[in-house]
C-alpha cells in the first residue's frame, strides 16, 4: 500500500504484513457475541454451505472497517463504537490505520433458510509478500476487491486484483466511501470496467462506515462465489497459510482443508520438514482462537501441535496424517529475500540487547535472513535479508519501536547474480550461477559471462498532468516502459520493468514529491535480466577503503560515486594536508572530490582563566581520535562512514 | 608580614618613581632569588560591564548600581587570604580583567594593589595591566589609574570600523578608540597593547587589512589579533544560527590571519604568542607566565588560579575557580575570606600536558631548561624524539624539536590545536610506558 502512513513509518512502509508479529493477546479486548457454550461442531458444515473469501484492496480504502461491518452483521462481534478494525489486531494497525498482519475470521450467516459457513482469510496489504498473499488466496475461491469511489482505482488495487485474476478467483468489485462528499462511484466503475474488464454493474456500491449496503456485500459472496472443490473423504490435505508464535503454547499455524478431517490427537507430518507432530487443539477464528473437536475439508481454522519454532510452520507447506502421504500442494516456495541492508548497533555494548530483539522478532518472521556481519567502521552486527522494502522498513521499525533498539541501518542493496565462466570458479562454487550479496565477492569481469540483477514490473497511477515528470524520473532510474493507459479521463496507468536496485532508496519519495503525493506506486518480482554491473571501490589519498566498495550499474556509476564522494567530504575533518576522495573503477577515477587541509586551527584566546576549558576540549578530542580509523594517514571518524552507509534521509 | 598602611604608600611611591617598567625579551627567563612555587602572578577579576558584547560569553553582569566599597573590601579580604594560602612570597604581575576593570575606581585598584605590597614583595617594576574600554577611560581617568600603581594598558578597541563596534555591541566609537589609545600612550608609553578582532561575519580581507595598517600608524609596542570565536549564548551566535547575519568564513579567517601576521612581522613585531605580538621587548610577562606554567593567583567572582596551597601544607598545585556570581562571592568572602568554589588537584601528568600545550603557543616554545623544570626524568626527546607520527610532523615543517627544545614552526603555529592531538597522546603513552619503569633516587 503506498499511500498515506503513519508519521513515522515511511510512506511506502504503510500496510505491511510485518511478518514478524508478537501474538498481542492483551489487545483482543472486543466483545465476541458467538460465545458457544461447547465445542461447536464442525461436520454441520457441508462443502456446499462454505465459502472461503478474502478482502484486497489498497491502504485506506476501507479494508479493515468492512471486515468490521461484515463481522458485525454476522454477529461474530458485538455492534459497538469500538469495534475499529477488529482483525488489525497490533497496536501498529489500529495506530495507523492499516493492516499489518494478516488475520482471519469465520463468520456464520443466515440465508435463504439455510446457515453458512463464510470463512474471510485476510491478507497482508502489500506485494512485498505476494508470496503470502497468494497462498492466502490459493485457499480461497473469491475476493472482494474494494475500491475507493473518491480515490478510484490505485496502483496497489491493480497488484492485488491480478493476483487474484492469476489464482482465477471470482473477484467481486466493491465501490466504498460512497458517502463521501467527492464520492464519483460512477467514474470509478468505468476504471473498473476499463482496467478489469469486470461490467460496471457487478460492482456493489457501499459505505462500510455507515453499514451502507453492507449486507450485499455477504449476499454477494454466497451468491458469486463457489464453494471449495474439496472432498471430506480423501485423507488430510491441508495448506499452511500462515503463522505466529505464543510464547506459552508455541506455534499456532493458520490452515485451510483442502482435504479430510482434522482432530485433537490426531498423528500429522509436514510435507516439507518429514517431522511428525501431535495436534493438541484445532478450532476456528471467531476471530479469537475457539476450540472444536474436528475440522473439516473446505474449513479454515487453526492448528496447534507442538511446533517450537515459525520454520516448523511456514507458509505454503502441506500438512498430511502420518502414514497417509498426500501430493503436496502446489506453490511452495521458502522465502526469497530481494533486499538486503546491514543492521549494526549504534554502540557496540548494545549488541547483545539487538541481538537478542532480532532473534524475537524473527521467531515469528522466518522470511527474514540473518547472517552475522562485521564492519571495520561499524562493529558486530548482521546482514539481513527482506522480502522488500516495506518489509525492511517495518522490521526495523518494530526493533526501535518494540525493543527500543537503535540501530544504524546501512543503504538496502539487492542480490546481483553473475553467470561463471572460469572453470576454476565454477568448481569452487560448485555452480555457474552465482547470487553475489557482498560487494566483496564480486567476481572480476573476466570470469564472468555476464552479470544479472533482480527487475520487479512496477506500476504507477497518476493524474495525467504529472505523467511527463514520472517518465522522465522513470527513465532516469533505468526503467523500461511496458504500457501506458488512461483508465479514465485524467488518470494515467503506467507500467515499467524497473531493476529492483533503482527503486530500493529514495524511488517511492521522489515519485511522491513530484506528483504531490497523487501518484501511487506497487511492484511485483520480475526476475532477472542481464546488467552491466561494475565494482566500484572508494579512494582516500589512493588507499582503498573497503567499508565502501559497491556494486553499481555502468550508467549509474558517475552520479553513485559522486554522491558517496560528496557525501564522505562532507563528515571528514580537516587534517593538516589535503585529502583527495577517489571513486574508481578498475584504474579509471570516476569522480573526486578534495578536502582541503587546515589552514588555522588554534584557539585564539588562551590565558589563565581559558586552560581548564582548552584541556577539556583537547582530551575529549584526543578520546575521539582513539576512536578513528586510520586509512593511510588519513583519520577519520566512525561517523564519517555512518553517514554514508546508512540509508538516506528524504532529501 | 605586618600589613601597615605606611608600607603601601611606599610602594605606590615607589612606582612613581620608577615609571618605567623594564622591557625583557623572554621574561620568563628573568631570575629572582625566590623559587618558582614562592612566586605568583596576580589576576583580578572586575566583573561588571556597561553593556553586553554581542560576541563576549565571559562571567559578567550589568550591575543596576554596584556597591564599590563592598567589592573592593572582598578583592582586598580575597587577596590577602589567597597570598596567605599559597605561601607565595613574591608577586611579579597584575592583571586587572573583566568585566570592564576600567569602571572601577582608581582607589579600588590602589587598594588591592596596597593590600599585595603589604602582604608580599611587589617589586617596583611588577607589570600591573589594566584592561581597559575607550568610553570608560577619558585621559584623566587614565591617569588617575597610573597613580594608583597600574603601568601597563591593554585596550579592547576591536576594530576601527563603526559598523562592525555596532555589529559587536560595543559602546565606542573609532574616534574615542584613538582618541583614548593616544591618551594612554602619552601616559603609558611602550606599555599600551591594543586589540584588534578578524573573522567577523561579513568582513572582507581588503578592507580588513587597511584597518590593520591604519592601526600600526596609531598603535604602540604591543598588539593582539583575535580570530572571533562564536561562542554559545551569545547575540552573534544566535544572529548566526538564525541566518541574520552571515556564519563567518573560516578560510577567510584564516587568510586574514596569515596576512595579518605577515604584516605586522614587517613591521618589526615578533609574534611571541598565537595572538600577541610586541616590538621593543614590550611582550606581556603576565600572560607569560600563564604560557609558561607558572603559578597564579585568581581574585575576584569566576577566578582562575593554578598554585600549590603551600600555606596550607600542600603539595600538589591545584586548579581553582572562584564562585561565579559577584553577590555569592561576596557573601563567600565575608564568611571564610575567600569565595574558592572548586579545587582539582592536578596530577604530574596534567601539569605536563598543561606545560605542553600552553608552552607550544609562543615562539620560544618549550625549551629543554623549562621541560626539566617539570619533569627532571623524561627528556623532549626521551618523549617525543621516537615517535612516528612526531616525526611526520617533523618532516611537514610544522614542528621543530632540536637543541633548544620543542616548538612550532611559522606555519604550525596557525594548526597547533591539530598538532596537540599527535603530541597529547604521544606524552600520555611515554608517561605511562616511564611510570612502568623502577623509579630511582626519587
Amino acid at each position: 500500500m503506498w499511500v498515506r502512513a503513519g508519521r513515522t513509518l515511511r510512506p511506502w512502509a504503510a500496510g505491511a504484513h510485518a511478518a514478524a508479529v508478537e501474538p498481542q493477546a492483551a489487545s483482543r479486548a472486543y466483545g465476541v457475541v458467538t460465545e458457544f457454550k461447547e465445542k461447536p461442531d464442525m461436520s454441520k458444515f457441508p462443502v456446499e454451505d462454505i465459502r472461503n473469501f478474502s478482502i484486497i484492496a489498497h491502504v485506506d480504502h476501507g479494508k479493515s472497517t468492512l471486515a468490521d461491518r461484515l463481522l458485525e452483521l454476522t454477529g461474530t462481534i458485538d455492534k459497538t463504537k469500538n469495534n475499529k478494525q477488529v482483525l488489525d489486531k497490533l497496536q501498529v494497525e489500529r495506530e495507523r490505520g492499516i493492516t499489518v498482519k494478516a488475520q482471519t475470521a469465520s463468520l456464520f450467516y443466515n440465508f435463504e433458510g439455510k446457515r453458512y459457513l463464510l470463512n474471510l482469510i485476510d491478507t497482508p496489504g502489500h506485494v512485498d509478500f505476494s508470496y503470502e498473499v497468494s497462498r492466502s488466496l490459493s485457499a480461497c475461491q473469491g475476493v472482494l476487491l474494494v475500491v475507493d469511489a473518491n480515490e478510484g482505482i490505485q496502483a496497489q488495487t491493480v497488484a492485488n486484483f491480478f493476483l487474484a485474476f492469476e489464482a482465477q478467483l471470482s473477484v467481486i468489485p466493491v465501490i466504498n466511501k460512497i458517502d463521501l462528499k467527492n464520492a464519483d462511484p460512477k467514474r470509478v466503475e468505468k476504471q473498473i470496467e476499463k482496467v478489469f474488464d469486470i461490467p460496471g454493474d457487478e460492482c456493489i456500491k457501499i459505505s462500510a462506515k455507515l453499514g451502507t449496503n453492507v449486507e450485499s456485500v455477504l449476499q454477494a459472496v454466497i451468491e458469486r462465489i463457489p464453494p471449495p472443490k474439496v472432498y471430506r473423504k480423501n485423507p488430510l490435505r491441508a495448506l499452511v497459510f500462515d503463522s505466529t508464535f505464543d510464547q506459552y503454547r508455541g506455534v499456532i499455524a493458520n490452515i485451510a482443508l483442502f482435504d479430510g478431517v482434522v482432530s485433537k490427537g490426531d498423528k500429522i507430518v509436514s510435507a516439507h520438514t518429514k517431522k511428525t507432530y501431535e495436534v493438541n487443539e484445532v478450532g476456528i477464528l471467531n476471530p479469537n482462537e475457539q476450540s472444536t473437536h474436528k475440522l473439516y475439508a473446505g474449513q479454515v481454522g487453526f492448528l496447534i501441535a507442538g511446533m517450537k519454532d515459525v520454520t516448523e510452520a511456514q507458509i505454503g507447506d502441506t500438512l498430511h496424517l502420518h502414514n497417509h502421504p498426500v501430493e503436496p500442494l502446489p506453490g511452495f516456495k521458502s522465502a526469497k529475500p530481494m533486499v538486503f541492508a546491514g543492521v549494526y548497533p549504534v554502540d557496540q555494548s548494545e549488541y547483545n540487547t539487538l541481538k537478542s530483539a532480532i532473534g524475537k522478532l524473527t521467531l515469528n518472521d522466518s522470511s527474514v535472513t540473518v547472517h552475522r556481519d562485521s564492519s571495520l567502521a561499524l562493529g558486530a552486527g548482521w546482514r539481513l535479508g527482506f522480502l522488500g522494502l516495506l518489509h525492511m522498513e517495518v522490521f526495523n521499525q518494530r526493533l526501535e519501536q518494540e525493543y527500543n533498539a537503535s540501530v544504524i541501518l546501512t543503504t538496502p542493496t539487492v542480490p546481483y547474480k553473475a553467470v561463471l565462466s572460469s572453470a576454476k570458479l565454477i568448481k569452487e562454487y560448485k555452480e555457474k550461477e552465482i547470487t553475489v550479496i557482498n560487494p566483496a565477492q564480486f567476481p572480476d569481469k573476466s570470469k564472468v559471462t555476464e552479470y544479472l540483477e533482480p527487475v520487479v514490473l512496477g506500476t504507477v497511477i497518476t493524474p495525467d498532468e504529472y505523467t511527463g515528470k514520472i517518465i522522465a524520473l522513470c527513465q532516469a532510474r533505468r526503467a523500461v516502459q511496458k504500457n501506458m493507459i488512461f483508465i479514465d479521463q485524467n488518470r494515467v496507468m503506467l507500467k515499467y520493468l524497473f531493476p529492483l536496485n533503482e527503486i530500493v532508496v529514495d524511488f517511492y519519495d521522489s515519485l511522491k514529491s513530484l506528483s504531490s503525493g497523487y501518484a501511487s506506486f506497487d511492484y511485483e518480482d520480475a526476475g532477472y535480466q542481464a546488467a552491466e554491473l561494475v565494482k566500484m571501490d572508494i579512494l582516500l589519498n589512493g588507499n582503498f577503503v573497503e567499508e565502501l566498495v559497491t556494486i553499481v550499474h555502468k550508467e549509474k556509476a558517475y552520479s553513485v560515486g559522486k554522491n558517496i564522494c560528496e557525501r564522505l567530504k562532507d563528515s571528514l575533518p580537516r587534517q593538516l594536508f589535503e585529502i583527495a576522495i577517489q571513486a574508481v573503477i578498475g584504474s579509471k577515477v570516476i569522480a573526486r572530490e578534495t578536502v582541503k587541509a587546515y589552514r588555522k586551527n588554534v584557539l585564539a584566546k588562551c590565558y589563565g582563566g581559558d586552560i581548564t576549558r582548552k584541556m577539556k576540549l583537547l582530551k575529549r578530542q584526543t578520546e575521539g581520535k582513539k576512536k578513528l580509523r586510520k586509512i593511510g594517514n588519513i583519520e577519520v571518524p566512525k561517523d564519517a562512514f555512518i553517514k554514508v552507509l546508512k540509508t538516506q534521509s528524504n532529501k | 608580614m605586618i600589613p601597615s598602611g605606611a608600607q603601601a604608600r611606599s610602594w605606590v611611591a615607589s612606582v612613581r618613581a620608577t615609571r618605567r617598567r623594564p622591557r625583557v625579551d623572554s621574561p620568563g627567563q628573568s631570575p629572582s632569588p625566590e623559587r618558582a612555587c614562592r612566586r605568583a602572578a596576580l589576576y583580578v577579576h572586575w566583573p561588571y560591564c556597561e553593556k553586553r558584547c554581542s560576541y563576549c560569553n565571559f562571567n559578567k553582569y550589568i550591575p543596576r548600581g554596584v556597591d564599590e566599597g563592598a567589592m573592593r573590601n572582598c578583592l582586598v579580604t580575597e587577596a590577602q587570604s589567597l597570598l596567605r594560602l599559597s605561601g607565595v612570597q613574591r608577586v611579579e604581575s597584575v592583571f586587572f580583567g573583566g568585566g570592564t576593570p576600567s569602571l572601577a575606581s582608581p582607589h579600588t585598584i590602589a587598594a588591592v594593589l596596597e593590600a599585595v605590597a603589604q602582604a608580599v614583595y611587589l617589586p617596583a617594576d611588577s607589570e600591573v595591566t589594566l584592561e581597559a574600554n575607550p568610553t570608560s577611560a577619558p585621559g584623566p581617568r587614565l591617569a588617575a589609574f597610573g597613580a594608583a600603581g597600574v603601568n601597563r594598558l591593554s585596550i579592547g578597541l576591536q576594530s576601527l570600523d563603526d559598523t562592525e563596534l555596532q555589529l559587536l555591541g560595543r559602546t565606542h566609537s573609532v574616534s574615542d578608540a584613538l582618541q583614548t589609545l593616544a591618551e594612554a600612550r602619552r601616559l603609558f608609553p611602550g606599555c599600551v597593547s591594543v586589540d584588534l578582532m578578524l573573522g567577523l561575519p561579513g568582513q572582507k580581507m581588503d578592507q580588513w587589512l587597511g584597518q590593520l595598517q591604519e592601526l600600526l600608524y596609531h598603535c604602540d609596542d604591543h598588539l593582539s589579533l583575535y580570530q572571533l570565536t562564536l561562542e554559545r549564548g551569545t547575540t552573534l551566535f544566535t544572529q548566526v544560527q538564525q541566518g541574520t547575519l552571515p556564519a563567518p568564513d573560516p578560510e577567510l579567517a584564516a587568510e586574514m590571519y596569515q596576512e595579518g601576521r605577515a604584516v605586522l612581522r614587517e613591521a618589526g613585531f615578533r609574534q611571541y604568542e598565537v595572538s600577541n605580538f610586541a616590538r621593543n621587548g614590550a611582550l606581556s610577562t603576565h600572560n607569560w607566565t600563564y604560557w609558561q606554567c607558572g603559578q597564579y593567583l585568581g581574585i575576584g567572582p569566576g577566578a582562575h588560579g593554578r598554585f600549590t596551597p603551600q600555606g596550607d601544607g600542600g603539595h600538589t598545585r591545584e586548579a581553582r575557580i572562584q564562585t561565579l556570581e559577584p553577590d555569592n562571592w561576596m557573601k563567600e568572602v565575608i564568611l571564610f575570606g575567600h569565595g574558592t568554589r572548586k579545587r582539582v588537584p592536578l596530577g604530574q601528568l596534567e601539569l605536563l600536558e598543561e606545560v605542553l600545550a600552553m608552552g607550544l603557543r609562543t615562539d620560544v616554545g618549550i625549551t629543554h631548561q623549562h621541560w626539566q623544570q617539570f619533569e627532571p626524568q623524561l627528556t623532549l626527546w626521551d618523549v617525543f624524539g621516537a615517535s612516528k607520527e612526531v616525526k611526520e610532523l617533523l618532516a611537514q615543517g610544522l614542528l621543530l624539536l632540536d637543541h633548544r627544545g620543542l616548538r612550532c614552526s611559522w606555519e604550525g603555529l596557525a594548526v597547533l590545536d591539530s598538532l596537540l592531538l599527535t603530541l597529547l597522546p604521544q606524552l600520555q603513552e611515554a608517561w605511562q610506558h616511564r611510570t612502568l619503569l623502577p623509579v630511582s633516587g626519587r
